[in-house]
């Protein structure tokens, strides 16, 4: 029986999946700009996607699910319940830390406890304003957790929201955003994953009904 | 190396089974468990990648593949139905990580242990005998499964490569 508070993620029109997009567009939009103004350098973004993924398919849209990454994980509370995940790729993890520390560009070597500590406050920062963004934009009150931070296999980072929506489909909807510094090609990736059950808020919130 | 040897991938929420010389892999295991079954005499091998513990706590629970329950009974019914004899099979458990340090440990940080927990329930209620594993921790784990001798190779992102 599909609780009345829930959307099945399969019935979402067009219009509600536009919808989603906009909200990607509006929050990484504000991410981005914080991004740009903390490491002062120009940051592109992508037209945001909506992906509606099998469990088997979903680290495919980061490289594949042995891909090394750098994960920043918040959890979302208040009216809206989720996670939002800021991911980089292990070489622009890098390359950003080397910017931020004002070292080499191409200077790599393992991230110490320094770039650790960067790069998850660079999570937190861009992570809050897409949150914040996003909160204004529904007027709904949205309260994020801490940043965590881990450096692994895209898989198994992955496997942690997956895991969420398992228990009530077989399908994860995320509303992800391609950015890139040009220059020094840092490719990054938000992935806002609500709660089931917080789709119908959101959309009702912007006056749409499902 | 036979030339014949074929990889056979396991996606999350999937399963599959192997008969000698081919390998069973699954990629970048995180708080989902691994759960490698091997009959040593027919080299039959089977391996599922379960992302839940338990079927009968879900509504939707089409998917058999996704609860470590329903995954191990069918993964066994499987093997048998390729010549392995129940009797024979062992089990090997990789994963069920907690990827993430969260301080307030809820029920979905712990999701990884609670996924260990419940194959090692399951199996002993199907009389069949974990021989090794390698869970828990906070990293991802991919992993070959072997038919030629059993062994199980695990490999990380900093942790190194280990068999068991």
């Amino acid at each position: 029986m599909q609780n009345i508070d829930m959307v099945d993620i399969d019935k979402l029109n067009h219009l509600h999946l536009d919808i989603l997009k906009e909200i990607g567009n509006i929050g990484a939009g504000n991410a981005t700009t914080a991004l740009s103004k903390l490491i002062n350098k120009k940051v592109d973004m992508k037209v945001p996607k909506v992906n509606i993924l099998e469990f088997k398919n979903l680290a495919d849209i980061l490289g594949g699910p042995e891909n090394p990454v750098v994960g920043v994980l918040l959890d979302v509370s208040g009216e809206i319940e989720g996670m939002m995940m800021f991911v980089l790729e292990q070489r622009s993890a890098h390359t950003l830390v080397n910017i931020l520390m004002e070292r080499d560009i191409h200077h790599i070597s393992e991230f110490s406890e320094m770039d650790i500590s960067a790069l998850n406050e660079i999570g937190n920062i861009l992570a809050s304003s897409y949150l914040s963004s996003l909160s204004a934009l529904t007027r709904l009150m949205i309260v994020p957790s801490i940043p965590h931070l881990a450096f692994d296999m895209a898989g198994a980072i992955l496997s942690v929201p997956a895991i969420e929506f398992g228990k009530v489909g077989d399908r994860v909807l995320l509303i992800e955003t391609e950015f890139a510094e040009g220059i020094d090609r840092v490719v990054g990736y938000f992935i806002l994953i609500p709660d089931i059950k917080s789709f119908k808020k959101i959309l009702s919130s912007l006056g749409v009904s499902v | 190396m036979m030339s014949s040897q074929e990889i056979i991938k396991v996606g999350m929420a999937d399963l599959n089974t192997a008969v000698y010389p081919d390998i069973l892999t699954t990629l970048g295991l995180g708080s989902c468990v691994g759960i490698a079954l091997y009959d040593p005499v027919a080299r039959i091998g089977g391996l599922a990648h379960i992302m839940l513990p338990d079927s009968t706590q879900i509504k939707n629970n089409s998917n058999k593949a996704k609860f470590a329950d329903t995954a191990t009974i069918i993964l066994v019914e499987e093997m048998i139905k390729l010549g392995a004899v129940k009797e024979r099979i062992v089990a090997k458990l990789a994963g069920g990580a907690q990827m993430f340090a969260f301080n307030n440990a809820n029920e979905l940080m712990r999701i990884g242990q609670r996924n260990v927990a419940a194959a090692h329930s399951i199996l002993e209620k199907l009389g069949i005998k974990v021989i090794a594993s390698d869970t828990g921790e906070n990293y991802g784990r991919t992993i070959e499964l072997y038919t030629e001798d059993g062994r199980l190779v695990i490999k990380t992102i900093g942790h190194g490569i280990k068999e068991i």
